[in-house]
C-alpha cells in the first residue's frame, strides 16, 4: 500500500495525538480526587438532632441523579403555577420549593457540597448568576 | 458544486479576505457583547430596539424581493428572467442569513433560543416570524441548489421542485408581512400603529431588493463572463420604478394622516425625525434629522430618475439611481422606522438613541458575513452559467 | 463497500441531523422524564389568594418626598433591583432598571394637560408601575410565554425563560418594563442585597410582579406595606367586599391609556378618599 505525503500525514497524526492526549499527560497520570460532598452544615446537624436522621427532599440516589430536573420542576411549579410546598415521596415531609430559601438553608456550604461534584465534572450551572449563594460558614467536620 | 466557491482569481480572494476582516472584527466585538451584555450598544430603557433590529427589518425586505423575479419567470413564463432568477434566490439566502444573525446578536440570552421552539406561542408574531424566516431559508436553499444543479448537468430541474417554487411566492410575501406585524400589531406606538405598515414594507422591499440585484448583476457582468443582458436589467428597473412609486406614495399617505388629523401623538415622531425635539436632558435633539432628509431626498431623486426613460436606459445613471434608492430605503427602514416608534417614549419624553462603535462594528461584521455567503453562492452560480453558456434550458 | 462522495455526504448529513435531534430530545427530558417522580405540590395555607388582584392609588396620601422614597425603595431593595449611578451621583438612565417610580402628571397621563396648566400642576407626582392589564400586549407578543397571565390577574415574568428579545418592551404602552443591559449585580451593593430573593442576570427583562413571592406567604406587596396609610390599596376586584372593589364601583378613578384596550388594573383615585 503506498502512502502519499507520508511526512505530512504522520506529523499530522503526532500533532493530533499531542493535543488529544493533553489532559492525560498534563495531569501526570493522577486521577483527580473523588468528590466528597459534605452534609454537615449546622442546619443539617440541627435537623439530625431533632429528627434522629438526616433527610433530604428525596433519597440520596434520586437527588444525586435528578436534582437538576427536580429544580426545573420546582421552578415551573413556583413561578408559573404558584405552588410552593412539595411533599416528599420518600419521607412525606413538606418542603419549601425554593433554591435559595429551601435547598440552601440546609446545604449552606455550596463550596463543600455543590461545587465538590460540579468542579470534578466540570459542570458550571448558571443558576448562581441570579440566585444568591449563601455566605460560606465554617463547618465542624 | 460547493468546490466552485473555492476556486478563484487573486481579486476574488482579496475581496473575500476584505470581507473576512470585517467579519472577524464583528466577531471580536460580539464576544465582548456576549460577555458584558447589550449595554455595549447605544440601546437603553426607552429605545430597546435599534440598529440590529432595523437591519433585520430591512434585510427581510431584500430577502422577499426574490419573488419579483420568480413571479414573472415561473408564473407568467417571462423567459427573459431565466438566467437571473438564480441570482435573486441566492441573494435571498444571503439576506435571510443576515436576518437570522442580526436577531441572534440582538438577543439578551441567545443561549436560550431553543425556548422559542420548546415553548411555541402561536399568538406571538415573533414566533411566526422565526417560523417563516427559517422556512424561507430552507425553500430558497432547496430551490436554488436543485435548479442550479440541474442547469450544471444540462437537464431541466425535477418536477417535484415546481411546488416548492410556487410555495416560495406567497411565502416571500408572508415573511415581510409578518415582520411588519411586529410593528403594526403593537398598541401605543403611534408611528407604527398603521394599517399600511405591511404594504409599505412590501413596496420598499420590492424596490430595494431588485435595485440591489441590478447593481449586483452589473458587478457580476464586470468581474465575470456572466451577462444578464441589458433588456433584463431594464425589465427589473421598471419593476423597481413602480415599487418605488408605491413606497413613496405610501410614505406620503403616512405624512398626510399624521398632519391632517392633527393628533399630536401621531405628529410627534415625524417632527422628531425630520425637525428635532427637546429632550428630557434639556438638549434639543436633531441628530437624526440630516439622515432622514437624505433618505427622503434620495427617494424622490431616484424615483424621478427611474421614471424618466432616457435616464433609466442609461446604465450609468440607472446604477446611480439604484444606489441612492438603496441608501434611502436603508436609512428609512433600517433606522428611521425603529427610532420613530420609540422616540418620543410612552411618557412623551425624548431620550434619543445613537449606535455605539461596538454596535456598528458588529453590524458591519454581519453584513460582511452575509456578503461572503453571497460571494460564494454567486461564484458557484456564475461558474455554472459560464460552463453551460449557450445551452438553453427550458424550466 | 464503495460509495461515492455525494452519497457519503448525504448519509453523514442525515445522521448528524438525527443525532442532533436525539440529543436535543434527551436534553429536554422528552425521553428521560420517566425517571422523575410525580410531584405532589400544593399552595401555602397562609397565601393570599384572589380572583383578580388590582391596585388603587390615592396620590393625596403621598405628602412628602420621603413617602415616595420609602415606597420605591421598599420594592427595589426587596427585589434586588440595581441602582446605576453616573460618577456625579445622578441616575444613569442608560442602564436604569425600575419596577415602580414617580412620574409627573403630564407624563403619566400625556395628552391630558392643557396650555393654561401651571408647571406646578403639570409636575404633580404620580406613582407608576406595571398595570397588570387584563389583556396585556406584552403577553400577546412574547414568543416563549416568559411573560404570562396568572389565574389571579397578575402579569407575571419568568426570568428563567426570557430570551431577551425585548418585544414585550416594544409592546407595553406604559413603559413599565426594564431590561438588564449589563450584569445587575454591578449596580447592587453587596451588603444591601436581600438574600431571600434572587437577582437577575444580564439579558433578561424584568418588571413589577405584584410580589407573588410575598403573596405566597401571606404578605401584601412591599410597596403597599411601605406606602403611607391608604396610599396604595391592594385587593381583589372580584370580591364585592374588598376596598378596591368598593372604590372602583363608587368613586371616580382613571387608568392610564384605557383607550388602548389593555384593561389596566391600577386605578388612580380622583379627589382622595377617607379610607384607612
Amino acid at each position: 500500500m503506498k502512502i502519499y505525503n507520508k511526512g505530512l500525514v504522520f506529523s499530522g497524526i503526532l500533532v493530533f495525538a499531542a493535543i488529544a492526549l493533553f489532559p492525560f499527560y498534563f495531569q501526570g497520570g493522577r486521577a483527580a480526587a473523588k468528590p466528597e460532598p459534605k452534609t454537615d452544615t449546622p442546619a443539617i446537624q440541627e435537623y439530625e438532632k431533632l429528627n434522629g436522621k438526616k433527610e433530604c427532599v428525596e433519597s440520596k440516589e434520586y437527588m444525586r441523579g435528578e436534582h437538576m430536573q427536580v429544580l426545573n420542576q420546582w421552578r415551573d411549579s413556583v413561578v408559573r403555577d404558584y405552588y410552593r410546598g412539595y411533599t416528599s415521596n420518600s419521607n412525606h415531609k413538606r418542603f419549601n420549593m425554593s433554591l435559595q430559601n429551601g435547598c440552601m438553608t440546609c446545604h449552606s456550604n455550596k463550596k463543600k457540597f455543590c461545587d465538590e461534584c460540579h468542579n470534578y465534572l466540570s459542570v458550571k450551572p448558571y443558576c448562581w448568576d441570579c440566585h444568591i449563594a449563601p455566605k460560606e460558614e465554617e463547618t465542624k467536620s | 458544486m460547493l468546490e466552485k466557491a473555492l476556486e478563484g482569481s487573486k481579486k476574488y480572494w482579496a475581496w473575500v479576505l476584505f470581507l473576512g476582516f470585517f467579519a472577524l472584527s464583528g466577531t471580536y466585538y460580539y464576544i465582548r457583547q456576549f460577555n458584558e451584555g447589550l449595554g455595549l450598544t447605544g440601546l437603553h430603557r426607552d429605545v430597546s430596539w435599534g440598529l440590529y433590529i432595523g437591519q433585520f427589518t430591512f434585510l427581510v425586505g431584500v430577502a422577499a424581493s426574490a419573488v419579483m423575479l420568480v413571479i414573472p419567470y415561473y408564473l407568467h413564463d417571462f423567459k427573459k428572467f431565466g438566467k437571473i432568477v438564480i441570482l435573486g434566490e441566492f441573494l435571498a439566502i444571503s439576506a435571510v442569513t443576515m436576518c437570522i444573525l442580526f436577531i441572534f446578536v440582538d438577543m439578551g440570552q441567545p443561549m436560550r433560543i431553543m425556548n422559542v421552539i420548546l415553548h411555541p406561542t402561536p399568538g406571538s408574531v415573533m414566533f411566526w416570524d422565526s417560523v417563516v424566516l427559517s422556512g424561507y431559508l430552507f425553500i430558497n436553499l432547496l430551490v436554488g441548489w436543485v435548479t442550479l444543479g440541474s442547469d450544471k448537468k444540462g437537464v431541466p430541474p425535477p418536477k417535484w421542485i415546481k411546488p416548492w417554487i410556487y410555495l416560495s411566492i406567497p411565502w416571500a410575501i408572508s415573511i415581510h408581512t409578518v415582520t411588519a406585524f411586529l410593528y403594526s400589531g403593537v398598541p401605543g406606538r403611534h408611528f407604527w400603529l398603521t394599517a399600511v405598515m405591511a404594504a409599505r414594507f412590501l413596496a420598499s422591499a420590492f424596490a430595494g431588493g431588485p435595485a440591489l440585484l441590478i447593481l449586483l448583476a452589473m458587478i457580476v457582468r464586470k468581474v465575470s463572463k456572466f451577462d444578464a443582458g441589458k433588456d433584463v436589467i431594464q425589465a427589473v428597473s421598471r419593476i423597481v420604478a413602480y415599487a418605488m412609486f408605491a413606497n413613496v406614495f405610501l410614505l406620503g399617505l403616512e405624512f398626510f394622516t399624521a398632519f391632517y388629523s392633527g393628533i399630536p401623538g401621531h405628529q410627534h415622531p415625524f417632527i422628531y425625525l425630520y425637525k428635532g425635539m427637546m429632550g428630557s436632558d434639556g438638549v434639543f435633539h436633531n441628530e437624526i434629522v440630516p439622515l432622514m432628509w437624505t433618505s427622503s431626498i434620495f427617494a424622490a431623486l431616484s424615483l424621478i430618475m427611474l421614471w424618466v426613460p432616457k435616464i433609466r436606459q442609461n446604465e450609468g445613471l440607472l446604477s446611480l439611481a439604484c444606489v441612492m434608492l438603496f441608501i434611502s430605503l436603508w436609512i428609512d427602514k433600517g433606522f428611521g422606522l425603529i427610532i420613530g416608534g420609540f422616540v418620543p417614549n410612552m411618557f412623551e419624553e425624548v431620550n434619543p438613541y445613537w449606535p455605539t462603535r461596538p454596535e456598528a462594528v458588529i453590524t458591519a461584521g454581519v453584513w460582511a458575513i452575509g456578503f461572503m455567503v453571497l460571494t460564494f453562492l454567486y461564484k458557484i452560480a456564475i461558474t455554472v452559467r459560464e460552463q453551460t453558456a449557450g445551452v438553453e434550458i427550458d424550466h | 463497500m464503495s460509495m461515492d462522495r455525494r452519497d457519503f455526504l448525504k448519509i453523514a448529513g442525515i445522521s448528524s441531523i438525527l443525532g442532533f435531534g436525539a440529543s436535543v430530545a434527551s436534553a429536554t427530558n422528552l425521553i428521560t422524564d420517566k425517571k422523575l417522580l410525580p410531584p405532589q405540590v400544593d399552595r401555602n395555607k397562609e397565601a393570599l389568594t384572589a380572583k383578580r388582584w388590582a391596585m388603587v392609588v390615592d396620590m393625596s396620601k403621598f405628602k412628602a418626598e420621603e413617602d415616595f422614597q420609602k415606597t420605591i425603595s421598599a420594592c427595589h431593595t426587596f427585589h434586588n433591583v440595581p441602582d446605576f449611578r453616573k460618577p456625579d451621583g445622578s441616575v444613569d438612565k442608560k442602564f436604569e432598571v425600575k419596577w415602580i417610580w414617580k412620574a409627573a402628571y403630564e407624563r403619566t397621563f400625556p395628552g391630558q394637560e392643557n396650555k393654561y396648566m401651571s408647571e406646578h400642576v403639570k409636575d404633580m407626582p404620580f406613582v407608576v408601575l406595571c398595570n397588570h392589564c387584563d389583556n396585556p400586549a406584552c403577553v400577546r407578543v412574547c414568543p416563549t410565554k416568559a411573560t404570562y397571565k396568572l389565574p389571579d390577574g397578575i402579569t407575571m415574568q419568568d426570568m428563567h425563560r426570557c430570551i431577551g428579545c425585548r418585544f414585550c418592551m416594544a409592546a407595553c404602552p406604559f413603559g413599565a418594563r426594564s431590561f438588564n443591559w449589563v450584569d445587575p449585580r454591578k449596580g447592587l451593593k453587596a451588603e444591601l442585597i436581600n438574600k431571600e430573593y434572587p437577582t437577575r442576570t444580564k439579558g433578561v427583562v424584568e418588571k413589577c410582579t405584584f410580589c407573588t413571592e410575598r403573596l405566597s406567604v401571606g404578605k401584601v406587596p412591599a410597596c403597599v406595606e411601605a406606602a403611607p396609610a391608604g396610599a396604595l390599596l391592594f385587593g381583589d376586584l372580584e370580591d364585592p367586599n374588598s376596598e378596591v372593589r368598593k372604590i372602583v364601583t363608587e368613586k371616580l378613578t382613571i387608568r392610564r391609556k384605557p383607550e388602548l384596550g389593555t384593561g389596566p388594573a391600577v386605578y388612580y383615585l380622583i379627589g382622595g378618599g377617607d379610607h384607612a
